[in-house]
């Protein structure tokens, strides 16, 4: 394959099958390699697609400044194509995210403003917000509700998934911004009767709720459930056995969010042996395991790594 | 064997403080009843008029019963209740 530049090779990343966890012929489970794109995960998309978005919307010209509240993934994302392209880059993370994500950040020359960690993502959205309004000359995409991040998956990730497995019948990815779910979703529910589309979103322990007021729970603008047929609360300990096991089984060196989608996807696949329905099960695998090592989630025993876990965003 | 209702910390007053009870019931809307049989005061923390509260989350088997069939979704012997005040959120 030859592209004419880095931001050029965004997408057409492997479907692979999974025969050792698959539970039979009739039940099979697939996953869509996102570490395989330029900058290592499948935000390269929605980032790509949101900055192109506001380059035609004549927004963004060289020299501007973007600001994004991200926890890692979409500010390295952008980070490549703004280098690339000439912008300043903004990102606002909260400051319990790993620091190879910190590292690979201020490597491609983005600059950092940490929020609270007790708010998680819901805080750095609320930072990002507020310096938006002080800064009225910089432009925040805001992946959380910027209609070109789900545009994104509907006119790549989905496309490429149903001319690789026709005979895909379910759909499983992470639940954050909801444009992986939200794109990918709308395209299949569109030319694939009865889809499955299944969310699985990180359970995270008390630390990280505690402070928050359960009132304030804050929805991507993005989210519309009625894309869903269903959704998955994976715990810690879960997402991180499940990581392991497709590491160990099947060979793949994934992130930990990637667990919890695994997770999801084995779930969905009970119900299709229990059913005695024929399954070709999708799931995400956003990113690989490089960015997560200093959390210690392969080594040592799953509670020792779930311990060491506990306060901390893998998603 | 029964069914595993795990309770988050913020109703495990109801309980005695323990983090996982046994229940039994056809469906989550028995399961929770013969949950309150024992440990009364926990029907009312969930449901309010029929339905779930607005801001408690359940899952069966890690999956969200409001996609399921909410209190009438059918529960068997095995399965795992999960029970977790909601916050809903991005993470990215």
């Amino acid at each position: 394959m030859r592209f004419d530049s880095l931001i050029d090779s965004v997408g057409r990343t492997p479907l692979v099958g999974l025969p050792r966890l698959s539970p039979s012929q009739d039940v099979r489970i697939w996953a869509k390699l996102e570490d395989r794109n330029p900058t290592g995960s499948i935000k390269d998309r929605p980032a790509l697609w949101m900055i192109e978005q506001a380059e035609k919307d004549g927004l963004l010209r060289p020299g501007c400044t973007i600001l994004e509240p991200t926890s890692g993934n979409t500010g390295i994302s952008l980070a490549m194509s703004a280098r690339l392209k000439g912008y300043r880059l903004i990102c606002v993370m909260p400051e319990n995210t790993s620091d190879e994500r910190r590292q690979l950040l201020r490597m491609w020359g983005a600059e950092i403003i940490s929020s609270p960690a007790a708010g998680g993502s819901n805080e750095a959205v609320r930072v990002a917000k507020g310096l938006a309004a002080e800064n009225p000359e910089w432009v925040m995409l805001y992946q959380y509700g910027n209609p070109a991040n789900w545009r994104s998956h509907y006119e790549s990730t989905g496309p490429e998934i149903l001319e690789d497995l026709p005979s895909v019948t379910h759909f499983v990815a992470g639940l954050g911004t909801t444009g992986t779910l939200m794109g990918v979703g709308r395209f299949l529910r569109e030319r694939v009767p009865d889809v499955k589309i299944v969310a699985a979103e990180p359970r995270y322990g008390e630390l990280v709720y505690g402070l928050r007021n359960v009132d304030e729970g804050f929805i991507p603008e993005l989210y519309d459930p009625d894309v869903l047929t269903t959704r998955y609360s994976v715990s810690s300990g879960d997402a991180l056995r499940r990581t392991r096991e497709l590491l160990s089984t099947e060979g793949i060196f994934a992130g930990v969010s990637t667990g919890a989608a695994l997770h999801g996807a084995l779930g969905m696949a009970t119900k299709a042996v229990k059913a005695g329905e024929r399954a070709d099960i999708v799931f995400v695998v956003a990113d690989g395991g490089w960015k997560y090592l200093s959390t210690g989630a392969y080594e040592g025993t799953l509670d020792e790594a779930e311990e060491r876990l506990e306060g901390q965003l893998w998603a | 064997m029964a069914i595993e209702v795990r309770i988050p910390t913020i109703l495990r007053t109801f309980t005695d403080g323990a983090k996982a009870v046994d229940a039994k019931g056809a469906t989550l809307e028995e399961l929770i009843g013969d949950l309150d049989s024992r440990h009364p005061g926990l029907k009312d923390r969930l449901v309010d008029k029929g339905a779930l509260r607005r801001f408690v989350n359940v899952y069966l088997n890690d999956e969200d019963v409001r996609f399921l069939g909410g209190l009438e979704t059918p529960v068997a012997d095995g399965d795992t209740v999960t029970v977790l005040p909601a916050v809903a959120g991005g993470s990215r």
